[in-house]
């Protein structure tokens, strides 16, 4: 129990670390600042295995522990409290976010190199490792949404870093407006579930979900997914996504690929209990929603010449199949790909990161190849990445994906499909982008004449110039010093990634019970809201060969296409736009939208302020009519009031009856 | 035996003097007869309290009477001052000249 | 709690009136001085607005935080004939605004320097104070609509001696549009009080007529020689004293609040007959109490400003001077809310019940028509003004959820609205000083050139727009949480107002802060360090509030319980209760009793008829 009282540590070091690098992050400089940061995260990371370890020593009923530091909004009925519930869902959650979050914050230290805002980054980083943990540890919803709110924030932050480009500051925007869409429903489900429950405590209201109201928990349930796809950047508010890429890419691997976007997962796996008491459309609803984001997502991807965009929309992509899995009732597998994503994931945008840094900020594809001559290590690591994401066993993804479409194709065979369908393209458009970036021919040019003073480093202001660069399609991309491979600072991270991304698969894998570790862990949190499918061995196997199959069908198609060059690819531009979603959401705000701001302004002007000032004149030109009569003149005055006496007289003479 | 002056009388004189006062502050330009009028108005209107007050044996008219004398000198004072300051300014001036609260 | 401050709230230090007279006296000490010693000028003034902001302080300190009735009580009497007194006291919902008002003023007088004639500017701000104080405090209806009328002045002066551009036009908008309002306020109170002695009439004739049968009684007994019976003296006495009381017109709120609340408990007890109409909307069938709450809710429509009585404000807060919009965002606005809460809720909880729906409604389109208004602007300023309409909406849906959490959230709103806002004015007139203009247009990529003075605005920026873990947050949450339980719909409908909040700040933000800085924008030098300094109490507020705002919540939750607990006395309403076991509450449940408090789905469907007369 020691230890689990220390479990405010966990959110504390990364806010002391905020607290400290704001007062005295410019004075620390570079690169202490950066390695303060990394230490608190990492403190928080020893913290939370040691929480783990306490948690795992002890009965499986046993392993939640609510710890409150203080009453933060007492309101009549209405308490909530600054806690923290510690149970195997939020101890998963914060490993891996304090995990990786310290190697993606050790990433940085050398990724930010030369910036003038470094220690501001790291400040802004440290305070989402706050914000994300809040999330995950608080023991009601209403600490969650501070949690959430707040990762929002530190993304509008970070998108916008080098806010001198107007179209980053603008994709900062985007992003936390649209978040705020999303927020709107999970607000909603605070107060439904205060109405209804007296309480917004997480043990209180999972407890109470079995007294719940259908309608009452299909509404709740249903807001709090509206709040998940907002985060989770999911159909149909996933827009923001792409366009947050324009963060520095350690940003774009921390929140926007490992941890912030997964939030809307662990949201609905922390509430499965209402969802289970939920109508029956819902969890079938979430399913298709997951399935049809997932599709779209890899349909886009494929034809994305951005290193970093192609990223995204696989996120996006992948976020999808954690929906799916939810909605199939498949919490364990939807946690398990969560964990095994982030690894993948942080590790090809880092390695992406690594690519951009060493090619001096190009971030084209086409423009790349056979990189892996001049950066071998982060070849090496990413194509650890591309591997376990294209589901090639033994890597990670492999086993977690399996999971979720074999709980698909128990749930329904269509669902099934599409996954299947989405995990093909995913192998594709990830082996394209291999095969593009780092085999090949290069696809630029060095100047060799400047190539002697290179001393290895980019200054990352060189990322400015690199979407000026990106204009230019067709023009050869010509290199003053050659691609270099990444300091240690950055390799790191990758190499230990890589290492995770390999064995990632471990943490559950399917052959016996003892194996499925991660299933038993989560029971806890779980019960018996766990989907349990019924599928004959045989079938089991049989759907793993399916999708292998797929896998390497896949890869061999894009084998053939980008790198033996035997099919010209197919690239439609519908898919480059992606589906010109964006644009007419983009066109229908700056249009219409604006159009219809503008008229109720000018309502406020015309209209409403137009009655107000539409009285005055009228007051005053009443007034200059009536001047007239004001003549001036003392005895037409006196006349006026004598006649005035006389009528008076007469009137009261009349009223007398003699 | 003289008859008794019956107190219609005095209403009478006063009813008479009040229109001269109007009238003549209808009809005339010259600001101090104007004033003058108002004096006669308002000594008209003097006589009817007094009469009023000797018929109803009542002495508050005869109080009233006081104070409208005190109002009216403060009045002359006022009156007649910028009346004073007005005709030495332009000698020749009518009230309707006097026109400056024209609207 | 320490002792000696209890015991100076005890021995009767008045600390009210002082906080009333000293900065009066300031204003006239500042009158007398000579007018070239700007700095002396200005010291004076800020020890007075200091010492009143001290007296406040020293009232929190004291203030009792479990007692919801009134402290620091003092009542003189001023104009016996007419029963009017000097009659001021705090509860936990003015107190805060007391405090706020307390200290906003000594930070204006530190951060802003007139741009001429400082001795009337500060002068008049010192008045400003007084009223502002005063009308927080009177708890006597006439006393309050001095106070009330007493700030127009030194306003409408401030923005038209000192403010920008159309000032005169603003100034005069400004006096008209409040003085509409409070003219029939004026009425109304008056109304009041003779609606509020009229229903003594009964009683008093009765008395009456008790007194002539004791008299003639009286009168035998001295005709038969006798003594006049010691037991019929007395009686006559007490007779006579009834008459008396009942005849006295009183303007003392808590005595109007009681008298009415017991008629409306006799009506409700079947004791009295109750008005037949008293769920009509026809306004032919409506008796006074009604028409005399809606004047008083239209005088302080006016102030809040609800929507569509609000355009007023955005000229006013863009023409006034900074100290003026602060002080006018900061505590003239709360004005309204307060006296909605107070004059509105407090004396008439019947009528606000029965017109809840419209100022819900009122308030929810205050909410979504500022924030779209607030996103075309083009100015600075003027978009700030047109976020606190938006913002007053939300303390206008609180303040007619009627529950506790919506009323809490409404009063801490005020006072986080006058801290964020102020903050927000301030923070303007810092980059408008410096570049002359606050055109949004004019201004880009200021975070290179101004860091400090970009991190200061996001942090204002995010707490305006609710982010939890700072002040907006909370105030926010608990009027939704609150109004969810009664007018659930409406706070659904609010609660997209978040949407565009982040939407129109962060525009602005962007245009403002972000981008590619031009010659001039690079030019504009970052915050001075005393700039920071003061801010940094703002700041500091707007972080405690977000993170601890237990000590102001449980300062008011007494007086705000005992007003539920009062509107629920005299009315129908039942305040519904969150389900506290964790397994009653369903969306039937809290749909059937947001209907019986007469604010809810009923109303929506038949439009007419909102209390469906459980309680008759």
């Amino acid at each position: 129990m020691e230890i689990l009282d220390l479990v405010w540590l966990i959110p504390a070091l990364p806010l002391a670390g905020f607290l400290t690098l704001m007062v005295i992050g410019r004075r620390l400089g570079e690169p202490l600042a950066g390695l303060l940061a990394t230490a608190m995260v990492g403190g928080s990371f020893v913290v939370t295995v040691a929480a783990y370890l306490s948690l795992l020593g002890k009965a499986e009923e046993e392993r939640q522990f609510t710890q409150v530091l203080f009453d933060w909004i007492p309101a009549g009925g209405l308490s909530v409290d600054v806690g923290f519930l510690v149970d195997p869902l939020s101890i998963t959650m914060c490993l891996f976010i304090t995990g990786v979050g310290a190697l993606i914050h050790l990433y940085s230290v050398g990724y930010m190199h030369g910036d003038p805002n470094y220690s501001k980054f790291f400040v802004y980083l440290n305070l989402f490792a706050f914000s994300m943990l809040m999330l995950v540890l608080g023991n009601n919803l209403l600490i969650t949404f501070l949690g959430w709110e707040g990762v929002g924030a530190c993304s509008y932050l970070l998108i916008s870093f080098w806010f001198t480009d107007p179209e980053k500051a603008s994709a900062g925007k985007k992003a936390f407006v649209t978040n705020r869409i999303g927020d709107w429903g999970f607000m909603v489900a605070i107060f439904a579930s205060f109405a209804a429950l007296g309480s917004v405590t997480y043990t209180e209201i999972l407890s109470g979900a079995g007294g719940l109201a259908e309608t009452t928990a299909t509404l709740i349930a249903a807001t709090l997914f509206v709040g998940a796809i907002g985060k989770s950047a999911q159909f149909p508010l996933f827009v923001w996504l792409p366009d947050a890429m324009a963060g520095p890419t350690p940003v774009s691997a921390l929140i926007h690929a490992a941890t912030m976007v997964t939030s809307g997962v662990y949201l609905l796996t922390r509430i499965n209990p209402i969802i289970a008491e939920a109508a029956g459309w819902l969890a079938p609803t979430i399913a298709w929603v997951g399935a049809f984001t997932a599709f779209v997502a890899a349909t886009i991807a494929i034809s994305q010449r951005d290193i970093k965009r192609v990223l995204a929309y696989s996120t996006v992509s992948q976020l999808g199949y954690m929906f799916l899995a939810i909605g199939t009732g498949a919490y364990v597998a939807a946690v398990f790909h969560m964990i095994t994503h982030a690894f993948f994931k942080a590790l090809l945008f880092l390695g992406s990161g690594s690519v951009i840094h060493g090619m001096h900020a190009e971030q084209d594809m086409m423009r790349m190849g056979n990189l892996r001559k001049f950066m071998p290590i982060t070849a090496a690591t990413f194509i650890v990445g591309w591997l376990a994401i294209a589901g090639v066993p033994p890597f990670a993804g492999f086993w977690s994906k399996d999971e979720i479409l074999l709980y698909a194709f128990a749930e329904n065979p269509a669902l099934w499909l599409v996954g299947l369908v989405t995990a093909l393209l995913t192998a594709f458009y990830m082996s394209r982008q291999v095969f593009l970036v780092f085999f090949g021919e290069e696809r630029f040019e060095v100047e060799h004449a400047a190539a002697g003073d290179g001393d290895g480093t980019a200054d990352t202001e060189d990322i400015d110039e690199a979407d000026a660069a990106g204009a230019g399609d067709d023009e050869v991309l010509v290199l003053h010093d050659p691609p270099h491979e990444s300091p240690p600072t950055m390799t790191l991270p990758l190499v230990a990634l890589a290492g995770l991304a390999i064995i990632g698969g471990g943490l559950n894998l399917p052959f016996t019970g003892g194996t499925k570790f991660l299933e038993h862990w989560l029971h806890p949190v779980l019960g018996e809201n766990e989907a349990h499918i019924d599928v004959a061995t045989g079938t089991k196997v049989g759907l793993a060969v399916v999708a292998i199959v797929v896998a390497a069908v896949a890869i061999a198609a894009a084998y053939a296409i980008y790198l033996r060059k035997q099919r010209e690819p197919v690239e439609p531009e519908i898919l480059a736009e992606g589906w010109y979603y964006d644009r007419s959401i983009s066109a229908f705000m700056g249009g219409p939208g604006r159009m219809g701001f503008d008229a109720v302004a000018t309502f406020d002007r015309v209209v409403i302020d137009g009655a107000v000032n539409g009285v005055a004149s009228l007051v005053r030109r009443t007034g200059e009519g009536l001047r007239g009569s004001q003549t001036g003149f003392v005895r037409s005055y006196a006349l006026l009031i004598a006649g005035g006496a006389v009528v008076l007289l007469a009137y009261f003479l009349a009223q007398v009856t003699f | 035996m003289v008859a008794a002056v019956e107190p219609a009388w005095y209403l009478i004189l006063a009813a008479m003097i009040f229109a001269i006062g109007a009238v003549g502050l209808l009809v005339r330009r010259n600001p101090l007869v104007m004033f003058m009028c108002v004096e006669l108005m308002l000594n008209a209107v003097t006589l009817t309290f007094v009469t009023f007050s000797r018929m109803l044996d009542d002495i508050g008219g005869q109080a009233v009477v006081v104070f409208v004398l005190v109002v009216a000198a403060a009045e002359v004072v006022v009156g007649l001052g910028i009346i004073v300051a007005i005709l030495r300014k332009r000698p020749s001036a009518t009230a309707d000249d006097l026109a400056l609260l024209k609207g | 709690m320490s002792s000696t401050l209890v015991l100076a709230a005890d021995i009767g230090f008045p600390l009210l009136t002082a906080s009333i007279l000293v900065p009066l006296a300031g204003a006239a000490v500042v009158a007398l001085m000579p007018k070239r010693r700007a700095e002396l000028l200005r010291l004076v003034a800020l020890l007075f607005a200091g010492s009143t902001g001290a007296f406040t302080v020293w009232m929190l300190a004291a203030f009792d935080r479990g007692d919801s009735g009134f402290q620091f009580e003092t009542t003189h009497t001023w104009i016996e004939e007419f029963g009017i007194q000097w009659h001021l006291g705090v509860d936990g919902i003015s107190l805060f605004l007391v405090v706020l008002t307390g200290l906003l003023f000594p930070l204006t007088f530190v951060a802003v320097t007139p741009k001429k004639d400082p001795k009337a500017y500060y002068a008049w701000l010192l008045v400003l104070m007084a009223g502002c104080i005063g009308a927080f405090t009177a708890l006597d209806l006439f006393l309050f609509f001095i106070f009330f009328e007493v700030v127009l002045v030194p306003m409408y002066f401030l923005i038209g001696g000192w403010g920008y551009g159309d000032r005169v036009y603003a100034a005069l908008k400004f006096f008209l549009f409040t003085m509409f309002g409070s003219a029939l306020m004026l009425v109304a109170i008056l109304a009041l009080a003779f609606v509020d002695r009229d229903a003594n009439q009964p009683e008093v004739e009765q008395a009456e007529q008790q007194l002539i049968q004791l008299e003639q009684v009286a009168q035998q007994q001295l005709a038969q020689g006798a003594q006049v019976d010691p037991q019929i003296t007395e009686r006559i006495d007490e007779l006579e004293a009834t008459i008396d009381e009942g005849d006295q017109l009183t303007f003392d709120v808590v005595e109007l609040a009681e008298n009415r609340a017991e008629t409306l408990q006799a009506q409700q007890a079947g004791e009295v007959v109750a008005d037949p109409n008293a769920d009509s909307w026809n306004p032919f069938d409506w008796t006074a109490p009604k028409w005399i709450f809606l004047a008083f809710a239209l005088a302080f429509a006016v102030k809040v400003p609800l929507f569509p009585l609000h355009t007023w404000l955005p000229d006013a807060h863009t023409q006034a001077p900074t100290a003026g919009s602060v002080i006018l965002a900061g505590v003239l606005l709360k004005l309204g809310t307060y006296g909605l809460i107070r004059f509105g809720l407090y004396l008439f909880p019947d009528s606000s019940l029965f017109f809840a729906p419209v100022f819900l409604t009122l308030g929810v389109i205050g909410i979504v028509y500022g924030a779209v208004v607030a996103t075309m602007q083009k100015d600075l300023k003027r978009l700030v003004a047109y976020s606190s309409v938006a913002h007053l909406g939300f303390i206008a849906l609180g303040t007619f959820a009627l529950t506790t959490q919506a009323l809490q959230g409404s009063i801490l709103q005020m006072v986080n609205h006058g801290v964020s806002t102020g903050a927000l004015f301030l923070l303007v007139g810092l980059i408008s000083d410096r570049r002359h203009t606050r055109e949004i247009s004019a201004l880009s990529g200021l975070q290179k050139s101004a860091p400090v003075l970009a991190g200061v605005f996001t942090l204002v920026m995010l707490s305006s727009i609710g982010l939890p873990g700072l002040n907006g947050f909370v105030g926010e949450f608990l009027i939704l949480a609150g109004a969810y339980l009664t007018a659930k719909w409406w706070a659904v409908v609010a609660a997209g107002g978040v949407i565009l909040a982040a939407l129109y700040l962060l525009w602005a933000y962007q245009r403002v802060f972000h981008g590619e800085p031009t010659e001039e924008d690079l030019d504009t030098p970052d915050m001075k360090l005393t700039e920071f300094a003061w801010m940094a109490p703002l700041i500091g507020v707007i972080v405690f509030m977000g993170v601890y705002p237990k000590p102001v919540l449980e300062r008011i939750e007494p007086s705000v319980s005992s007003l539920v607990q009062h509107i629920e006395d005299a009315t129908d309403f039942d305040e519904p209760d969150a389900a506290t076991s964790g397994f009653s509450g369903t969306i039937a449940d809290s749909a059937d009793s947001a209907d019986s408090a007469g604010t809810s789905d009923g109303e929506v469907e038949d439009g007419d008829d909102p209390d469906d007369g459980e309680g008759e």
